[in-house]
């Protein structure tokens, strides 16, 4: 499944990548690497330049400074080589109007050089179920459809390392679903897979590592669990009876709303002060849910500290 | 070999599958020049001694075809594609700026050749034409529809918006064409519209292709071919220097 690689290599290794369109600076300096069989998450809000770095991976953007290899392989210079090694789902659901899926699929494989390439693309289609469709014009497909061309599209060439850029927006749960199955049996099979979607629960269950970018800059890089552990908390979920919370507990507030709190605690014995406090003050305690951190609370700490 | 043949094929095929709308309109749309003008103006215009305006037209008609549909190939499937966001899928693969331009370029060409051979196949029928020398026939067909695909490349890869290719064709092909002696020798001109028409880099083109049929024209077409070679080789360059730049294509 996998084209040639060496052991040694990376799958992708970022060095000091900047990216400027004008006075914007879309990436100031990003550096990472990305082993060979990893699920990589890219998560950073709107505009950090998640879509940027993937263009300069892919070579649609070149960088202002700094170099980006996939599987070793140059993007500037080993440019050919280093595209064959890549597959890259676009944001965007675009398409060809003027051809059937099927003719997309062998189009995208002929322009990598390889034109006789029908087993490998009823494969494609097959797992991705588009089989019923191979014929139809890419215009008569519904959204989710066309998603899914669009990841058959990036694995015609059978790339040992694939991008999907926020493969799941707009996508009904099903899909969904069906998707990340199909993604996650690629990267069983050895397949590199670098990932950004804005649904965190899902970069949570299935990257091993993660990447946090913010304004053009890397605020956070690790493993998915040390990232939790590090940032780890508990968020408090609290409602009184009276419905006022007693004093010197403003500073953990998060939200509240119709006399329900929730607040933000460092650890368990923060929460045991907080209860302390609740007892002192004689209040009833009507509702109480603890939940453990997740990734949404790691990513909302991460961008707040930088 | 990359993706070239592919990138070729399915250049092709795009305007195939639409062949009504890119081939046989434009056909049609030249025969009724030939119609109007011919019966129109036939009796009163004898640009060449012995032969008829029809005659004199139909060359003319022919080479305004290839050279307004190669350069309409070219220019419209990129700004579709890059409007649809769809070139993103030339883009990832290892295609060659070479390889771009090269696949490009020669299917505005063919799409330009098979409309001038509908034309020409169309009106033999009613016209009665000789080839004095094909070789300049083909070869004027050859570079012209190169020209034009090049510059319909060109005009592709700056403009933003439909509008703008419009523009471009409306307000530059067009007049260009129609002022190059599709419907007129341009010693029929007052003395400044003719030394105007030199400036015009169309005249060579049609004038060229012309003398293939009757052996006569307004220029000498070793001269007119040299012009026409130089219009390829300047815009040629301009447009694989653009490619490869990535302007207005990679980011």
């Amino acid at each position: 499944m996998i084209a040639g690689a060496s052991a040694m290599t990376y799958a992708i290794e970022a060095r000091n990548v900047e990216k400027r369109y004008g006075a914007l600076q879309a990436l100031a300096g990003v550096s990472l690497e990305v082993a060979e069989g990893e699920f990589f998450g890219l998560l950073g809000p709107n505009g950090a330049g998640k879509t940027t770095l993937i263009n300069v991976i892919a070579g649609i953007a070149r960088a202002s400074a700094g170099s980006v290899r996939v599987m070793g392989a140059d993007v500037v210079a080993d440019y050919r080589r280093a595209r064959r090694m890549l597959g890259v789902v676009p944001q965007e659901l675009v398409f060809d109007p003027f051809f059937s899926v099927r003719e997309t699929l062998r189009f995208q494989s002929g322009y990598f050089g390889l034109r006789r390439n029908d087993a490998w693309i009823d494969e494609v289609m097959h797992a991705l179920d588009l089989m019923a469709k191979a014929d139809a014009n890419m215009r008569t497909l519904s959204g989710g459809m066309k998603r899914r061309v669009l990841v058959a599209q990036a694995l015609v060439h059978r790339p040992p390392v694939i991008v999907l850029d926020e493969p799941t927006a707009g996508v009904d749960v099903g899909l969904r679903q069906g998707l990340w199955r199909f993604i996650r049996r690629l990267n069983r099979d050895g397949h590199t897979i670098v990932l950004t979607t804005h649904y965190l629960e899902e970069a949570e269950e299935l990257c091993d590592r993660i990447a946090m970018l913010k304004a053009g800059r890397i605020v956070a890089l690790d493993s998915t669990r040390c990232l939790l552990e590090t940032f780890s908390g508990l968020v408090l979920r609290l409602r009184l009876e009276g419905g006022a919370l007693p004093e010197g507990l403003e500073a953990d507030i998060v939200s509240s709303e119709d006399g329900r709190f929730v607040l933000r605690l460092r650890d368990y014995s923060a929460l045991e002060q907080v209860l302390h406090r609740v007892r002192e003050a004689g209040a009833a305690i009507r509702e109480l849910e603890l939940e453990p951190p997740d990734l949404e609370e790691v990513f909302l700490r991460v961008m707040e500290k930088h | 070999m990359g993706g070239f043949p592919t990138l070729l094929y399915k250049e092709l095929l795009r305007f195939w599958k639409v062949s009504f709308q890119t081939v046989a309109a434009p056909v049609l749309t030249a025969l009724l020049y030939l119609v109007v003008f011919a019966y129109a103006l036939g009796d009163r215009v004898r640009p060449f001694e012995q032969t008829s305006y029809a005659q004199f037209l139909v060359p003319g008609l022919v080479m305004m075809s290839v050279l307004q549909n190669a350069f309409a190939n070219s220019s419209s499937s990129l700004i579709q594609s890059k409007i649809s966001g769809n070139l993103v899928f030339m883009l990832l693969p290892p295609i060659s700026y070479v390889e771009f331009f090269g696949a490009y370029v020669l299917a505005s060409m063919v799409r330009g050749l098979a409309v001038g051979g509908g034309v020409l196949v169309a009106t033999v029928w009613f016209v009665d034409l000789r080839l004095a020398a094909p070789g300049w026939v083909f070869l004027f067909a050859l570079l012209g529809s190169a020209v034009l695909g090049a510059l319909g490349l060109v005009a592709g890869i700056w403009a933003d918006k439909f509008d703008q290719i419009a523009a471009f064709q409306n307000f530059v092909i067009l007049p260009l064409t129609f002022l190059s002696g599709v419907f007129y020798s341009i010693h029929s001109l007052p003395a400044a519209w003719q030394a105007a028409s030199h400036l015009n880099p169309f005249f060579y083109m049609i004038d060229g292709f012309r003398y293939g049929f009757f052996g006569a024209s307004d220029f000498p077409p070793l001269a007119s071919l040299a012009v026409v070679a130089v219009s390829f080789a300047l815009l040629g360059a301009g447009a694989l220097a653009l490619l490869r730049s990535g302007y207005k294509l990679r980011q």
